[in-house]
């Protein structure tokens, strides 16, 4: 079986800081991935690597089974990577619907369109307030952005991922600054995802993040420390030095 | 659309057709003028409002419509009807390059890249005497007659500038509303969040930037035929700015903005500069009114001070307000 995401001797420095130093990983279809690691570990410098936002320094990223390393962010959206970002990324001034429609229209041809009205495709409309819905925020969807809670943004980053219905899905802290009960609702969300999409996720919050994962990654200084199915990386003595320990 | 607001479009339309029947040519000519700098206004604020792209260099592609004009009809005799497209396409093509130069950089990169770009043109325009007759500029056109109808009568050319700038209006409106505007609003609020949700946030910047200058040479047929004379001024920095300040004051990122903000420009440079030499001078001062006041622009400025004393806020919910209906 082709592997959703395969890293190979993935390297990235910034000046002469190594923030991706050596990493190989490889994660099967269906699989729920997570990564671990103290603050400036790399994580969100290789989830750009991954998404395209970041060129690597050398190594290869293969998605699906194609080298995508020098391809830009946009062309590797259309082979199925979606996202979240760790600092909220949404268009505050719109509204959730209009962000949701933003998010359907980036796959289809429609998007290049600039004789016919935006508001004309109904579907996409429908398709966004049915999106927003399985989030649990279809009341809100004539609101903008920037009336809504903070758990509720992070919410409408979830959906806007999952309304492209993305074969590969990387969360990068969907759970951070949420509240607890927040934090089950998102948790329960992520769960909720159907095998078919690839789920890799970055969490700082073991309690909950650890229930999500089939398999863990643990990285320390742009490094792979540590390995496998869940059980075995927590129990691991390295985890608990550079992870678990502080 | 609502009904008042269909009604204010009847009356606008009744009065800019009925107009040259009731003033004078002077004041029909100052229409045409501002017809002009509406398109230029509108096709900037597509790149300015809508696309967050500060271009401190859209003069160029009036200037140069106007050049390959002038230069065709009078160095090589050939008809308007020919001219015309070749302009047009030609500016586009040049709007096509400079796009995709300026477009290394965005924010202040991109500003000083399309003010690089035009002040070549406009040393060009002063110094490649061969081609352009540098500071004595090109002089000695007629307007064309299309279908017979002699654009020298300044009603007729009224009417055919009005034509023109409401289609482009039309189909500026029309590009805002449709998805790629969306897009483009997009890559203005948040280019990086854009381009991983599948939008090729370069290609969507480079097409308005193409688009917008398409525009602008549109009027810049419109400044050849009216003015029937070209000279490097056209080209300058100071012309690139007084659109700018349009889109500014009027309000950028909205329909209506650039069309007050032209207006605003058309008129102080045409009645203060009869009273006052440096009628720039009085431009800043409305300029900086504006900001000071209104920092989102005129059209945005009055709407939110007409909703904060004229409109009391609705605080009544639906069903309430529909019961009382009916009641004295």
């Amino acid at each position: 079986m082709t592997a959703a995401l395969e890293i190979r001797n993935l390297k990235k420095a910034f000046g002469g800081l190594p923030a991706t130093n050596d990493v190989s990983l490889t994660v099967m279809p269906g699989e729920r991935r997570l990564i671990i690691g103290p603050n400036g570990a790399g994580k969100t410098t290789l989830f750009n690597q991954i998404a395209g936002d970041l060129f690597c320094d050398s190594g290869s990223i293969k998605l699906f089974g194609q080298e995508v390393s020098r391809l830009k962010t946009h062309r590797r959206t259309h082979l199925g990577v979606a996202r979240t970002y760790q600092i909220i990324t949404l268009f505050p001034k719109d509204t959730l619907e209009h962000n949701l429609v933003l998010s359907l229209l980036g796959l289809l041809k429609t998007r290049w369109n600039s004789m016919m009205s935006l508001r004309a495709n109904g579907h996409l409309y429908e398709e966004a307030r049915r999106v927003l819905a399985t989030v649990g925020l279809e009341h809100l969807a004539a609101r903008p952005i920037s009336e809504v809670s903070y758990g509720e943004k992070r919410r409408v980053e979830i959906a806007m991922a999952l309304a492209q219905k993305p074969k590969l899905l990387l969360l990068d802290e969907p759970l951070a600054g949420l509240s607890r009960e927040e934090r089950v609702t998102v948790s329960k969300l992520v769960s909720g995802i159907s095998r078919d999409t690839t789920v890799v996720l970055i969490e700082h919050d073991m309690d909950v993040a650890l229930d999500l994962a089939d398999q863990i990654t643990v990285l320390h200084y742009g490094k792979v420390i540590v390995e496998g199915p869940r059980a075995e990386v927590v129990a691991d003595p390295r985890t608990k030095e550079v992870y678990l320990g502080h | 659309m609502g009904k008042a607001q269909k009604i204010w479009w009847g009356i606008l339309a009744v009065a800019m057709v009925g107009l040259p029947f009731a003033a004078g040519e002077f004041y029909v000519n100052l229409l045409s003028q501002i017809f002009i700098a509406v398109i230029f206004a509108a096709a900037l604020n597509l790149l300015v409002g809508y696309g967050g792209l500060t271009s401190l260099g859209h003069a160029s592609f009036l200037g140069v419509a106007a050049y390959i004009s002038a230069w065709l009809f009078l160095k090589m005799g050939w008809s308007h009807l020919v001219i015309a497209p070749i302009a047009i396409i030609g500016t586009t093509l040049l709007a096509c390059a400079f796009g995709w130069i300026s477009l290394r950089a965005t924010g202040l990169g991109f500003l000083m890249l399309t003010l690089a770009l035009s002040q070549v043109l406009w040393g060009l325009g002063y110094r490649w005497v061969g081609v352009t007759d540098g500071d004595n500029g090109l002089r000695g056109l007629t307007r064309p007659q299309p279908f017979g109808i002699d654009l020298e009568n300044a009603t007729n050319f009224y009417f055919f500038a009005l034509i023109v700038t409401a289609v482009a209006l039309m189909l500026i409106a029309r590009f805002v509303h449709s998805p790629f505007g969306a897009a483009l609003r997009g890559t203005r609020d948040q280019p990086r969040r854009m381009s991983a949700l599948g939008y090729n946030v370069w290609m969507v910047r480079w097409l308005t930037f193409v688009y917008s200058g398409f525009w602008v040479a549109v009027a810049g047929m419109l400044f050849i035929y009216y003015n029937k004379y070209i000279h490097p001024s056209s080209l300058s920095l100071t012309a690139s700015a007084e659109a700018l300040l349009a889109v500014i004051a009027g309000g950028a990122g909205t329909l209506g903005g650039p069309v007050v903000g032209a207006v605003i420009v058309v008129l102080l440079k045409n009645y203060v500069s009869s009273y006052v030499e440096r009628w720039n001078m009085l431009l800043g001062f409305v300029f900086v009114f504006i900001v000071i006041f209104m920092p989102e622009g005129l059209v945005p400025g009055v709407k939110r001070l007409w909703l904060r004393f004229f409109v009391k806020p609705v605080v009544v919910p639906p069903e309430a307000a529909a019961g009382k209906e009916g009641q004295p």
